[in-house]
């Protein structure tokens, strides 16, 4: 390996997250009937014609910004006309000399760690095609149209990765990025976000680029990985024994984690891209960026910075806090309320609400609970008034519910106080019971304190461990 | 009573006097479509049920005095506008059995009027063509001398109306095809700007030149349907949202003629145009001098490489718009297909036409990888400079006058052995399709007993001023009100 060197360019199809199709009022929802969310338009019945839904726009230009790229003031359809019976115009409608981003570039952490910036050519706007599904059963294909028309974003890297894990972590960053900013719900299962590789590979130092193959449709990280290294070991072995790389397509075996041929660059179509007739240029002006750009919520990596010069939080909490955007709103609000240590009030809220969300998303996070609770819920638990154990009961009763937590809080705060009149009783006895114990803790030896918490516990379960301990030492003192 | 000869507005009125009903009207034109079009071919289909349940919704509404101007009137649509419920074959084996599922906006915006549909007109295959010869279903015959051709493609409704079977209908033009036929058979015939009327629902020939407009006996009634199926459609992203005021009003003042001024290019009266043509065109601008309009000779350059960019860009427009056609979803497809590619190619070879096979030939040629900035690109620029020529022309002159065609109707099976010909008789109407202007053709006067046409040409969205000269004209003289002999009887 170490004589060759590698070089990879993805492209990136990203699934945008809008309710209708990019060129019709279809439905995008994943999984319903085949063919049940086709219309007219989808179908391509003879004199229908494409309406771009504005919404694709907006998430383009949402990308483009993110990046750091350009905004092409006026972008330009083409048609890629190819035959293929899960392509119902028998051409595609996408973008080709005039995408509507160009340029750009993100930051990731190369091999040994350093950060590397990853340039991107270009992305543009296209429909996804419908799917062919082949039985073996009968020997037919169906055809599945929900998906055609789709809307899509194409992001081209430049051929700059040198690894399997630069790839994935480019990948991942572009995920994070069209995730937190909702341009994609990313769900990769279902084909809302896949991957296409470039990989080629030269003697170490060369300039010019080896000849490329390109892997198509990989649908998760792990994928990626082992395909591009499968790739890789495959053009050293060939190239090694004197053989050469042919330019070609070829498909990632996921059960057999191999490449095979699909086909060879002399099948390749002749797409006769041209501007589409029907379609207007996407017009943008400065305006309208700077709107978007306003409307934007600040980046992963910006927020990262701010997190960690102005709250000191660790690089773990906020990972967890910026894995998702309703998680970050619901920090932010949080962060600003709370007086406490932010990394204290974090950890609670990873330790208590991000889990129970993790499990249980059914709603909005702000629909199942509201920061201000939540930060009222803390606040009493900082000050004692009542216990950290009672904070995932306490969660569980509210989750979801419209209840008032004053009074949540002072019926937990009141059953505390009688909780801890009886724990006042359990101490005493206890402490009578085990003169030895007591000696022992007389004579120095004051981790015997965790044996009377323990007894104490047996028999006052669910009370805060931390009161309790409080409380032993101040009667052990007084004897 | 003669009603084949009345125009719209006295239809109209006989409908709205109770004269006659609806379904009666209905009744008298499909009477005429029996006996008079077995000689002319100019129907595809012709759905009485259909018409006379339109009709008798069309004399309820009149009862309960819920009609417009139009309800109960007949029309004929060209067979490309798609009609929910009645075959539309756009003259093509590929759509032989099509039955659209939903209506074209042109059909729905009348069929709202209340209009009668009478049937779906013939034409060249998929629009293609000069002649009407490209139709599956055989060609159609000029009313006005039937061994010749009506023209194309809107040939059967030409055809249809010049006979008096349908009082209007409408046709589509991209590169002549209600203009020509317009001339060739003694009608008034507008091609609006393009992004005035709806493309949703009309099967597409070139997207960026295709325009459907009205086919009739008069400028007038062309004014009368264009207000209705003008305007911007959510459907149609081509349709134009931004230009609100060509409504057409017939209200020019005589007074007002001497400060209008007509360029006349001087390319498009050269020896190439039959001289008897061009004497009968004199003889009309001689009729418009003595309104008091003024005309002024204007040069309109590079006019002849027109033909090679318009065929250039409609048939690379037409390769890929035609390329939904495959045995897959709808339309014809070949029995027994042995493979995928075997589906494709023989649904193809079989479904098509030879015209049509071969525009997608030399579409896919123009756009094919190494010829694209050959053809494709160049024929954009030459579109361009076209456009900006008759732009220049509109800053020194109101309207421009032109012929319609170089000739009039020629015999059937005269041209089709002559491609090159036949896509010559284009030559004065493919340049405004390019520059994407309205034109009027109206009917001027004969030629050995066939009649001839002139285009008015006008600015961007100016189908007013573009009506009311032709209007003026038609005041002063009868051409449009000639009937061919062998059907100007009940």
């Amino acid at each position: 390996m170490s004589d060759w060197e590698c070089v990879i360019g993805l492209e990136i199809h990203v699934q945008l997250l809008t309710k209708s199709k990019i060129f019709s009022a279809s439905s995008t929802a994943y999984g319903k009937e085949p063919n049940k969310q086709a219309s007219y338009v989808d179908l391509g019945m003879p004199g229908t014609l494409p309406v771009l839904n504005n919404i694709v726009i907006k998430k383009a230009v949402e990308f483009g910004l993110a990046i750091n790229a350009n905004i092409t003031n006026r972008s330009i359809f083409a048609r890629k006309n190819y035959f293929y019976p899960d392509l119902p115009k028998n051409y595609q409608i996408s973008q080709l000399d005039f995408p509507i981003v160009e340029g750009g570039y993100i930051e990731i952490e190369d091999d040994c760690g350093n950060n590397k910036k990853i340039n991107i050519t270009r992305a543009h706007l296209e429909e996804d095609a419908g799917k062919s599904i082949h039985s073996d059963e009968n020997n037919c294909t169906y055809i599945d149209l929900n998906r055609a028309g789709t809307p899509l974003l194409e992001i081209v890297s430049e051929p700059e990765m040198k690894s399997a894990t630069e790839a994935v972590s480019y990948m991942k960053k572009i995920h994070n990025i069209v995730t937190y900013l909702e341009i994609s719900d990313g769900n990769m299962q279902e084909g809302s976000f896949r991957c296409d590789a470039n990989v080629s590979i030269r003697k170490s130092g060369e300039k010019k680029l080896g000849t490329r193959t390109e892997l198509k449709n990989i649908n998760s990280f792990k994928f990626v990985e082992k395909a591009i290294n499968y790739e890789i070991q495959r053009q050293i072995d060939l190239l090694e024994d004197g053989k050469k790389i042919k330019q070609e397509t070829r498909l990632y075996d996921e059960n057999k984690n191999i490449t095979k041929s699909m086909r060879s660059k002399e099948e390749a179509n002749d797409y006769r891209y041209f501007p589409d007739p029907d379609l207007l240029p996407i017009e943008i002006d400065n305006e309208y960026i700077l709107k978007i750009k306003k409307l934007m919520p600040d980046l992963p990596d910006v927020k990262s910075k701010f997190y960690k010069s102005k709250y000191d939080l660790t690089d773990e909490q906020i990972n967890i806090i910026l894995s998702n955007k309703e998680i970050t709103n619901f920090a932010d609000k949080i962060l600003l309320l709370s007086k406490i240590s932010a990394k204290r009030l974090i950890n609670h809220f990873i330790s208590s609400v991000y889990l129970k969300f993790n499990k249980e998303n059914s709603l909005a996070l702000e629909d199942l609970i509201k920061p201000n609770d939540f930060y009222l819920i803390i606040d009493s638990i900082e000050k004692k008034v009542i216990s950290k154990i009672n904070l995932k009961e306490i969660l569980d009763k509210i989750w979801g519910e419209n209840i008032n937590i004053s009074s949540v809080i002072e019926n937990y705060s009141s059953r505390n106080e009688n909780n801890l009149d009886m724990i006042d009783d359990l101490i005493k006895k206890i402490i009578e019971k085990n003169e030895k114990q007591v000696k022992e803790y007389k004579s120095g030896k004051t981790k015997i304190v965790g044996f009377f918490v323990g007894q104490v516990l047996k028999d006052a379960k669910g009370s805060d461990p931390s009161v309790i301990k409080d409380k032993i030492i101040s009667y052990l003192d007084l004897i | 009573m003669d009603i084949y000869k009345k125009s719209i507005s006295e239809l109209s009125e006989l409908i709205n006097k109770k004269t006659i009903s609806s379904i009666e009207m209905t009744n008298y034109f499909i009477r005429r479509i029996r006996s008079f079009d077995k000689n002319l071919n100019s129907f595809i289909t012709v759905d009485e049920d259909f018409s006379y349940a339109q009709a008798k919704i069309a004399d309820k509404q009149i009862a309960a005095n819920k009609n417009t101007f139009l309800t109960g009137i007949p029309i004929a649509h060209k067979d490309l506008f798609s009609t929910k419920g009645i075959l539309t074959t756009c003259a093509s084996k590929m759509l032989e059995n099509y039955i659209p599922p939903y209506d074209a906006t042109v059909v729905s915006k009348l069929n709202n009027q209340g209009m009668v549909t009478l049937g779906k007109t013939n034409m060249d295959e998929f629009a293609m063509g000069s002649s009407n010869e490209s139709s599956y279903f055989g060609s159609v015959k000029n009313p006005w001398d039937l061994t010749k051709v009506p023209g194309g493609s809107s040939g059967g409704s030409a055809s249809a109306v010049a006979a008096r079977l349908s009082p209007i209908a409408t046709g589509s033009d991209t590169g002549g095809s209600i203009r020509q036929p317009a001339s060739f058979c003694g009608l008034t015939g507008l091609k609006p700007t393009y992004g005035s009327v709806s493309r949703y629902g009309m099967i597409a020939y070139a997207s960026s030149l295709d325009q459907g407009g009205p086919l009739a006996t008069s400028a007038e009634d062309c004014a009368i349907l264009f207000n209705i199926i003008r305007g911007f459609d959510n459907n149609d992203p081509t349709s134009n949202f931004k230009i609100k005021q060509n409504e057409v009003k017939l209200n020019l003042n005589k007074k007002n003629f001497k400060s209008i001024s007509i360029g006349i290019p001087k390319e498009y009266f050269s020896k190439d145009l039959d001289k008897n043509i061009s004497d009968v065109i004199d003889q009309s601008i001689g009729v418009f001098k003595k309104l008091g309009f003024n005309f002024k000779e204007i040069s309109l350059p590079q006019h002849g490489y027109t033909i090679p960019a318009y065929y250039i860009i409609a048939s690379a427009e037409a390769s890929s718009n035609l390329s939904r056609y495959d045995g897959v979803k709808f339309g014809y497809r070949c029995k027994n297909p042995k493979n995928l590619e075997d589906l494709y190619s023989r649904t193809r070879k079989e479904g098509f036409g030879k015209e049509v096979k071969k525009r997608i030939m030399i579409g896919a040629y123009a756009l094919s990888s190494g010829y694209y900035d050959e053809y494709y690109m160049r024929a954009l620029r030459i579109r361009r400079i076209i456009r900006d020529n008759f732009l220049n022309a509109f800053k020194d002159v109101d309207y421009i006058f032109a012929p319609t065609c170089p000739s009039t109707a020629f015999n059937i099976g005269e041209k089709t052995s002559n491609a090159l010909e036949m896509y010559l008789s284009d030559i004065y109407t493919t340049p405004v399709n390019l520059a994407g202007l309205p034109a009027v053709s109206i009917p001027v006067g004969f030629s050995n007993k066939m009649p001839v046409g002139m285009q008015i040409i006008g600015n961007d969205f100016n189908e007013n001023g573009i009506l009311n000269v032709a209007h003026a004209f038609q005041k002063e003289t009868d051409w449009h009100n000639k009937v061919p002999r062998e059907f100007d009887h009940e």
